[in-house]
């Protein structure tokens, strides 16, 4: 009788790439779920567009390079790339909007690259940056919160928002979108408004609350948690997000003790914008994200430091992508440079 | 009171299930004898056995049948009295699946032993030397897997500390755990041993803390000895606690330099099986012939330990206890961290057969497929050796062999926890042992065209100095005749000068004469 052989170790942990994924995907439920509750149905209309784009460009994309599409379209990757898109992206996006986004981060970023594993840049902040620069304007349409106004678009509007590009006759673009809280206080400091006036004044006080923007505390507090469920789950690495959010914190503090009345609190930093999302979700892709524990801790507070750069000084109010795609590029720099210390070597 | 604290731990390590109980049910019982052994010639770590017997030729029962190659090899033993009918390759468990030398012995079933006459107790008057020289002669080698033969592992040096192994890390292997439990006075008494030959003044029994009925066995005879050179250490269970590296961190809190040996650090670790088969061939004269050995896994109808004559078919072990439960199975010799897959039971139990691990291939990881890697660093979280196993990998698959070693491939223990983490599948040890076995070949090689180039060149530099010689030679006739032609020229010269002078000389002569004449006329 002959037996099958095969390379030791012959046991084998039940965790696997495409598990991993999912365990990404049902972290964002809550988030995503708060986000729809504030935003309305943009979010669904991002998620259904860039779900499909992306999967189908993966799909595509894995026939064209004569991959295994069974094996490489069910690992969850261009699902997870997809849902960060979407979430990221303001919910009154254009679909051709959400598209681009989603064929750059597929096909460019990712397939281009190499696929799976051999990308160094983020797909999803790759796309996002694309949209970011050629369609500003659009970049901005995000929908007023639930609690302010009439609140978010019903679903007919939002459908010919998107699809459309138009809105019907008894709506106008202005009463459904806003500027978000970030842009709010960037756009009043510009006019020589200090942080606490803003805050205090009649016309923008409704939309903050206690840690940051109206909504946009619940959503962040919400991908906190998902994030942390899945350090829990031993999914991502705790040494990035814990870096990124103490960069950004430990500058946030030391220049609001500096002037008080032109920077924003660190809990509003670390609950405004995509922070949470940025922190948890993104930065953490093992793909892109440096390698060595010690790395780790330089990439995570190396992204951090840049939010707080681009958000303070830069021309767009978040500057989570860039941030991320820069430090993506000095990814093999900081790993060389943190080779951990080796059983029996002194050191390096 | 034993102590449960440790002083250290090594990095990473995984938390694995024992599935020990499956084989720990019943006490070890005696390897059926069957009829013909089969024993290779190279068992251990180092230079192959060199054979002392011939066809036809009869042998006693732990009759030296074959001796120590060099320096670091092993003498081997006839399990049985009877025959030797073959010297030829045959299939061994080895990685390679390439058969090797072995000795063929037909049991003649009387079961005489060579006559012989235990050192027992009095092994105490006896040299280190002495002692080495009698374990060598026993054929002792490591039987914690690594097989390294046991007089050089004591080293001529002294050394503080020993410790005792009783780790025993990998899943489903219980044979330490029962030796511990039935035979933990034999046990000590070989620890003692090896302690009088390196001269130890302490020694650390190592058990991890998922053996309680060893601990406590242990323990006892280590409160009766009372002399206090012995003391129990409990360890957590971490895979591979047992790694000898991995044990002196736990136990001294020092890492041993890489590429040297744990002498360095005045310890050495011996396990728990080989200071067994030392207490046998010092108090029963008996040498290495026979191990205790595990055969379990969920594809085996009566897991459990036994005691065997090295040499013995795995498959009459496999029958003995009870055979497999359905033929879809795998067969590994070894834990399923590191052990190896084989492709066949005909093959002989040997030195380093801590285990048969019988799954059902349901259990079996599928390695044929694998996804890329996604750099997720949950490898470099569990590696002991704290190496980045993904570069490793990384550097290996795109062939740069150079930056391979710069990462260290040559302190990878090979240990597998990389691989079991990876949600990739990706089978990395296998990809550590190519880059290992291809690195060494390139070595060779330079090496052997290093050699070449060297006399290449040393041919060269013959022929040119030959070269440069025989033109020393034509240079210096060349001058000598120069010199000589020089010599005459310059007398020809002189000689014409003088002839021309005297001819002048002559010829003034005449005139002169002439001019005078008419005067006088
Ligand atoms: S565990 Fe596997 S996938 Fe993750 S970094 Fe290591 S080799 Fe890559
Ligand atoms: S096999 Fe080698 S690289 Fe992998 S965990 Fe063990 S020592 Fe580290």
């Amino acid at each position: 009788m002959l037996f099958k052989t095969s390379p030791s170790p012959h046991i084998k942990a039940s965790n696997k790439v495409q598990s991993m994924m999912f365990q990404v995907l049902y972290a964002l439920i809550p988030g995503a779920l708060a986000a729809m509750y504030f935003f309305g149905w943009g979010v669904l209309f991002n998620l259904g567009i860039a779900i499909s784009i992306c999967l189908a460009s993966e799909a595509l994309m894995l026939k064209l390079r004569k991959r295994n599409i069974t094996t490489h379209l069910t690992d969850g990757s261009a699902l997870v790339t997809a849902c960060l898109l979407a979430l990221a992206l303001p919910p009154l996006a254009p679909w051709w909007l959400t598209t681009i986004a989603c064929l750059f981060a597929i096909v460019v970023a990712k397939h281009l690259y190499g696929g799976l594993g051999f990308n160094p840049f983020n797909p999803a902040m790759v796309g996002y940056i694309v949209v970011m620069i050629s369609f500003p304007l659009q970049m901005t349409l995000w929908t007023t919160p639930i609690s302010i106004g009439h609140g978010w678009p019903d679903f007919l509007t939002t459908f010919h928002w998107v699809f459309g590009g138009h809105l019907p006759t008894n709506a106008n673009l202005d009463s459904i979108s806003m500027a978000t809280p970030m842009d709010i206080i960037k756009t009043q400091l510009h006019q020589s408004h200090f942080i606490n006036e803003t805050r205090a004044s009649d016309t923008y006080k409704m939309f903050f609350g206690t840690l940051s923007g109206v909504g946009w505390q619940w959503i962040n507090s919400l991908y906190l948690i998902g994030g942390i469920w899945l350090i829990k789950k031993g999914v991502i690495d705790w040494r990035i997000p814990v870096a990124l959010l103490i960069g950004l914190a430990f500058f946030a503090n030391l220049f609001q003790a500096i002037d008080f009345s032109t920077h924003t609190s660190a809990i509003f930093q670390l609950f405004s914008g995509g922070i949470m999302l940025g922190a948890f979700f993104i930065a953490t892709d093992p793909i892109t994200a440096s390698t060595t524990p010690k790395g780790r801790w330089l990439y995570g507070f190396g992204i951090g430091t840049l939010i707080f750069i681009i958000r303070t000084w830069g021309g767009y109010p978040d500057g989570i992508a860039f941030a991320v795609v820069i430090m993506n590029m000095v990814v093999p720099i900081i790993d060389y440079y943190t080779l951990p210390k080796i059983y029996g070597h002194s050191n390096n | 009171m034993t102590v449960t604290k440790t002083i250290s731990t090594f990095h990473g390590g995984l938390k694995l299930k024992g599935n020990k109980q499956l084989s720990t049910g019943t006490a070890i019982t005696a390897a059926a004898v069957v009829s013909q052994y089969i024993i290779p010639l190279q068992q251990h770590i180092g230079a192959i056995s060199e054979s002392l017997v011939s066809i036809g030729e009869h042998v006693l029962k732990g009759q030296m049948i074959a001796k120590p190659g060099s320096t670091i090899s092993a003498a081997v033993h006839a399990p049985v009295s009877g025959t030797i009918t073959a010297i030829d390759r045959q299939p061994v468990p080895h990685v390679s699946g390439l058969p090797d030398y072995c000795i063929t012995i037909d049991n003649d079933f009387k079961d005489k032993w060579v006559k012989t006459q235990p050192l027992a107790e009095d092994y105490n008057n006896h040299t280190s030397r002495d002692l080495r020289q009698l374990l060598r002669d026993a054929g002792i080698v490591g039987l914690g897997g690594a097989t390294f033969p046991s007089d050089i592992k004591e080293t001529e040096m002294d050394t503080h500390t020993l410790i005792l192994n009783g780790v025993e890390c990998e899943p489903y292997i219980t044979c330490d755990d029962m030796l511990m439990r039935e035979r933990a006075q034999q046990v000590l008494a070989g620890a003692d041993i090896i302690g009088h030959i390196i001269k130890a003044h302490e020694c650390i029994v190592a058990i991890e803390n998922n053996k309680p009925e060893a601990i406590k066995a242990m323990q006892a005879v280590i409160d009766a000895d009372g002399t206090g050179f012995f003391r129990l250490q409990v360890i957590p269970t971490l895979y591979p606690s047992g790694g000898e590296k991995q044990l002196i961190k736990i136990i001294t809190g020092k890492e041993v330099p890489s590429g040297h040996f744990p002498g360095e650090l005045d310890v050495l670790c011996h396990n728990v099986a080989t200071a067994y088969a030392i207490y046998q061939a010092i108090y029963e004269a008996r040498p290495l012939i026979s191990r205790i050995m595990t055969v379990t896994g969920h594809g085996i109808q009566q897991p459990q330990n036994i005691e065997v004559l090295i040499g013995t078919p795995m498959k009459d072990c496999i029958e003995q206890c009870g055979g497999y439960i359905n033929d879809n199975c795998e067969l590994i010799m070894g834990g399923p961290m590191m052990g190896l897959t084989l492709q066949s039971d005909h093959l002989p139990v040997i030195k380093a057969t801590n285990c048969l691990l019988i799954r059902p291939c349901t259990e079996a990881a599928d390695t044929k497929t694998h996804l890329p890697c996604i750099r997720c660093g949950k490898c470099v979280e569990v590696c002991p050796v704290r190496l980045l196993p993904q570069q490793l990998y990384w550097y290996t698959s795109c062939k740069n062999m150079e930056r391979v070693k710069n990462h260290h491939l040559f302190d990878c223990i090979e240990c597998g926890c990389c691989a079991y983490v990876c949600p990739s599948d990706i089978p990395l040890v296998q990809y550590y042992r190519f880059a290992k076995t291809e690195i060494r070949h390139k070595q060779q090689q330079r090496i052997a065209s290093d050699t070449a180039r060297q006399h290449h060149e040393a041919h060269q530099q013959r022929l040119e100095r030959q070269k440069q010689e025989r033109e020393q030679r034509l240079r210096k006739k060349r001058e000598m005749l120069a010199a000589r032609n020089k010599n005459t020229d310059s007398n020809n010269k002189e000689a014409i000068t003088d002839a021309i002078a005297r001819a002048k000389a002559k010829k003034a002569e005449r005139e002169q004469a002439a001019t005078k004449q008419p005067v006088k006329q």
